[in-house]
């Protein structure tokens, strides 16, 4: 670190312990927001914090710049103890321009701290964002603790005799600026983020060196000003011994294929068309083609849909991944592949809807049209992730239930999980039982091969492939005669098919986990999830468990079948409060299913629950207080 | 492998063909039976794959793998199955209707990423299993149930929509030339790559005689030209008329004291000019059948397996530790970390 520019003047620095902070990152699209908070979070799991980020983009590539339309912000929630969300409110804003600090302060409590970059408050930049007046001097932050920091100077002054960079070029690494002040802020080392600059610029020695400069900067920054009294300490939390790495949702559903196939000593087939926020997947798993990964990206959506079929009638573990528009588009060829018996998995990575939506917001709101969706009876498994980590481990069971079925399996992620990262404690490749799958050789009818002759337990077919001599047979989409699979229009037969295709979904309660419940067995109150909102919704009940309140959290993996036991656990509480991301999706089939007149608690605001609104509606029921 | 002695019984399945009498599809259905014996090619490793029309029940009929997939997809998932297991034989049957109207873009893309499939459109101009509407390749003014005034739209030339989507091969064949159409088949399936063959049906239900001037033997010989490649381009009842090559492009010329055989205009499959002005001949010109474009090119299976060769070469057999473990790692010991 270059001493002499902290030599100035020694001064008293306060170090506090905190439990835990919350810090958004917030500017224009272009100015490297994304990266800056992923930064920061790798350092922060580096040092052995616990970790939960929320990621907040524009769906426009560069929306106009200082606009409101174009704020781009990340949010990392980082502590001691194990945290289930990226927080409700920031703690500390870093606002690098006008629009970012007034689309931010709506989330702000009073007393939060706010970092504003002075430079990008002019006339123009504070028209943009919509302001009549300048936030910094008309009194509309008393409530805060702001830090005036003219970062665009402070870092040109630091970068301004790097060679072969343009001014403008230079301004680009302001972000690093902001990085810096706030690594000093929160005691963090800087090796890890210039490691990164270094490997990430390689053959652009002037960036690395003007990132790596006005990293420096802003922490010396951080170390000489007065601005600062107090400097913080997160301690590193205490997860269960391991060795972990940061993960998101997409990078999990992808690694969890990967391992999918290779259980089952199979080539993976990931046909997909690019959707926000479902194409990290498809980005993830194109690399690794030495895993024998055949990513194919087709057309549109509807050949990627048909692209995995052949792949799984061919023999692959085959799966495609997209988003709530791409499923309304592949819905006819996931209904194929129900009449065909073929195993595969479905990815969907839920946004904002209906139509186009808010593509790079989040929701809960493809539940109904995943079950119900298509034309006919169309059943199939539907599971959802709770937490990023956990999309692995769903990715796994999808494989695992489609194959064992013989039936195309829906997995329902959702942006949030998607694109927020936590620590994972990464499992041990060999731990993970494989994937047994026996393809027929032989015929299985006397002398004839009958395609849809069912498994007596599982009620699954057998998959046969072609190469297997003897076992030649012709499948497809009209109604079939029940072993045969001869196109048939008898009502009987279509009657009998379509309660097996039932039938073989609903027996897979028996393969699936029974429902756990979080607090007491029985009582006043039990809140019900599914997807991504189980960490609010776990933090809540658990903030109310510590003030003795009576209430169970069970959160909903296994959406079709649903456990075995969800009837039972629904019984055993007075009151169930179903909080989704929707406008009652879950509710509806409860209610349907259950005759329980389950609470609704519902979001669509493009955005994960905050835990206080579920703390709200807790206390809300238990106190007798609701309307 | 042993040698594999295959007859066409082999090839018949114990369904019941269920098309019109008289349809043309049962003679392209005889033709693949007879074609497939000759490919040496187990069974077991051949796959129809259809959409939806008449054309398309053609896999119940063929005694092998088959798949009666969805209106115009049949060429996705023969995409996805061939590159999931290279060594099989694909092939995709199709209609007008399935392949030039709802399933156009995945023609387009199948042809233009050359996948080593062999893809058969049956053009009889019409939608039958509809019971009749006018199709994509319906000419302009056709009267059917849904334009009953006959049709305002531009009809698509399904070879120069091949040629365009950078198809490898392209060829054409009627349903009434059995001899012909044998060959064009055969030279399909021993192409590597995306092979499109036209071939010319008639519907005798809902639009009898729509090739009458190609297929009628009084007709054909004045308005059919077989292209052979390295030959010179000659037609004709008595083989007395020809092409020849003219700075305005091709021209018909009758063979008599002015021209001989050795002025035509000789066919190069690989030419793409060429083709494409033969895919534009209409009546009253003779229609090109044949091999009208024959060329090779990576496959994208081939692609594909490349490069997973090449990463395992440069990063070797994928591990799933180092999956696992790439980026940034931590260790927390018991009780905290590091
Ligand atoms: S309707 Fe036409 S195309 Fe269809 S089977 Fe009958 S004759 Fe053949």
């Amino acid at each position: 670190m270059a001493e002499e520019q902290t030599a100035s003047e020694k001064r008293p620095v306060v170090i506090q312990e905190l439990e835990d902070v919350v810090i958004r990152f917030a500017g224009d699209s272009g100015d490297g927001m994304q990266l800056t908070g992923t930064q920061f979070t790798n350092t922060a799991a580096i040092v052995g914090n616990d970790i939960s980020t929320l990621p907040d983009y524009p769906a426009e590539i560069r929306a106009p710049a200082g606009t409101l339309a174009g704020v781009s912000g990340f949010q990392v929630h980082m502590a001691q103890s194990h945290i289930w969300t990226p927080g409700d409110t920031p703690d500390v804003l870093i606002a690098m321009n006008p629009a970012a600090l007034k689309a931010s302060l709506p989330d702000l409590e009073p007393g939060a701290s706010i970092i504003i970059n002075t430079d990008a408050f002019t006339p123009a930049n504070l028209a943009k964002a919509g302001y009549e007046t300048n936030p910094l001097r008309d009194g509309s932050l008393k409530n805060f603790q702001v830090y005036e920091v003219p970062i665009t100077t402070l870092n040109r002054n630091a970068v301004q005799d790097v060679e072969g960079l343009s001014p403008k070029q230079l301004d680009r690494s302001r972000n690093f600026f902001a990085l810096g002040l706030v690594y000093w802020l929160y005691d963090r080392p800087l090796e890890p983020t210039m490691e990164w600059v270094k490997k990430k610029f390689a053959k652009r020695p002037e960036i690395i060196e003007a990132n790596i400069r006005a990293l420096q900067a802003g922490y010396n920054y951080g170390d000489t000003t007065r601005l600062f009294q107090t400097r913080y300490r997160i301690r590193p939390a205490s997860l269960p011994p391991g060795t972990y790495r940061k993960v998101s949702g997409n990078e999990a559903l992808a690694m969890g294929l990967v391992t999918a196939a290779r259980k089952a000593g199979k080539p993976l087939f990931y046909g997909s068309y690019p959707i926000t926020p479902a194409s990290d997947i498809l980005h993830a798993l194109a690399p690794l083609r030495n895993y024998d990964v055949i990513t194919f990206q087709a057309e549109d959506e509807i050949a990627a849909m048909g692209s995995v079929v052949g792949a799984a009638f061919g023999g692959a573990m085959a799966a495609t991944g997209t988003s709530g528009p791409g499923i309304a588009l592949k819905s006819e060829a996931i209904n194929l592949a129900v009449m065909l018996e073929l195993p595969m998995v479905i990815i969907d990575v839920q946004r904002g809807g209906p139509s186009t939506g808010l593509p790079t917001k989040t929701e809960q709101s493809d539940l109904l049209q995943v079950l119900f969706g298509r034309n006919g009876e169309s059943p199939l498994p539907v599971l959802a992730p709770a937490t990023p980590a956990e999309c692995f481990d769903i990715a796994l069971m999808a494989f695992r239930i489609a194959v064992r079925a013989m039936t195309p399996v829906i997995v329902l992620s959702d942006g949030y999980l998607g694109n927020s990262a936590q620590p994972w404690n990464i499992p041990d490749p060999d731990d993970i039982p494989p994937i047994e799958i026996k393809h027929p050789t032989e015929p299985n009818g006397n002398g004839v091969f009958l395609p849809y002759k069912r498994d007596p337990e599982t009620l699954a077919r057998p998959w046969a492939i072609p190469g297997a001599a003897g076992l030649e047979h012709r499948i497809g989409g009209l109604e079939k005669a029940p072993e045969y699979g001869n196109v048939s229009y008898s009502p009987h037969d279509h009657e009998q098919m379509v309660r097996e295709r039932a039938e073989k979904i609903a027996r897979l309660v028996e393969f699936i986990p029974e429902l756990d419940v979080f607090g007491p067995e029985e009582g006043d109150l039990l809140v019900l999830g599914w997807g991504s909102t189980y960490g609010a919704i776990h933090a809540a009940v658990a903030d109310a468990q510590n003030r003795d309140l009576p209430v169970a959290h069970a959160h909903l993996r296994y959406l079709n079948p649903f456990p075995r036991n969800l009837g039972d656990v629904l019984s055993r509480y007075k009151r169930v409060l179903v909080p989704e991301m929707n406008m009652g999706q879950l509710a509806m089939l409860l209610r349907s299913q259950y005759l329980c007149d389950v609470t609704p608690l519902n979001k669509v605001q493009g955005r994960p629950f905050k835990i206080i609104e579920i703390s709200r509606k807790i206390d809300e029921m238990l106190s007798g207080a609701e309307k | 492998m042993t040698t594999i002695q295959l007859t066409r019984k082999d090839f018949v399945s114990d369904q019941t063909v269920r098309w019109c009498p008289g349809c043309g599809d049962y003679a392209i259905l005889a033709q693949m039976q007879k074609v497939l014996p000759e490919l040496g090619i187990p069974k077991e490793n051949i796959v129809f794959i259809s959409g939806i029309g008449c054309s398309s029940r053609f896999p119940y009929y063929m005694n092998t793998y088959g798949i009666h997939s969805i209106h115009g997809r049949a060429p996705t998932l023969a995409t996805g199955l061939k590159l999931a297991n290279p060594d099989l034989s694909v092939w995709v049957i199709t209609g007008d209707g399935d392949a030039l109207s709802i399933g156009g873009n995945h023609l387009l893309h199948a042809a233009r990423r050359n996948v080593d499939i062999n893809l058969i459109l049956f053009n009889n101009r019409i939608y039958g299993l509809t019971k009749g509407q006018y199709s994509p390749t319906s000419p302009r003014g056709t009267r059917t149930k849904s334009s009953p005034m006959g049709t305002i739209e531009w009809p698509l030339n399904p070879i120069s929509i091949a040629l365009a989507a950078e198809a490898t091969f392209v060829a054409r064949t009627v349903d009434v030339l059995q001899k012909h159409m044998h060959d064009i088949f055969l030279q399909a399936a021993n192409h590597k790559g995306f092979s499109f063959v036209e071939v010319l049906q008639n519907c005798v239900i809902f639009n009898d005689g729509a090739w009458e001037q190609y297929a009628n033997r009084k007709l054909r010989d004045d308005n059919d030209i077989f292209l052979e490649p390295g030959k010179p381009m000659v037609f004709g009842r008595y083989s007395d008329k020809g092409l020849i090559q003219t700075p305005d492009g091709l021209e018909i010329v009758e063979l008599n004291d002015e021209y001989t055989i050795d002025d035509l205009a000789v066919h190069h499959v690989e030419s793409l000019e060429l083709a494409w002005e033969l895919s534009r001949f209409q009546y009253p010109k003779p229609l090109p059948l044949g091999v009208i474009y024959n060329v090779t090119r990576e496959t994208f299976g081939e692609g594909v397996r490349g490069q997973i060769a090449d990463a395992k070469v440069l990063k070797g057999e994928g591990d799933l530790y180092k999956l696992y473990n790439a980026g940034e790692t931590w260790q927390v010991k018991k009780n905290g970390r590091k």
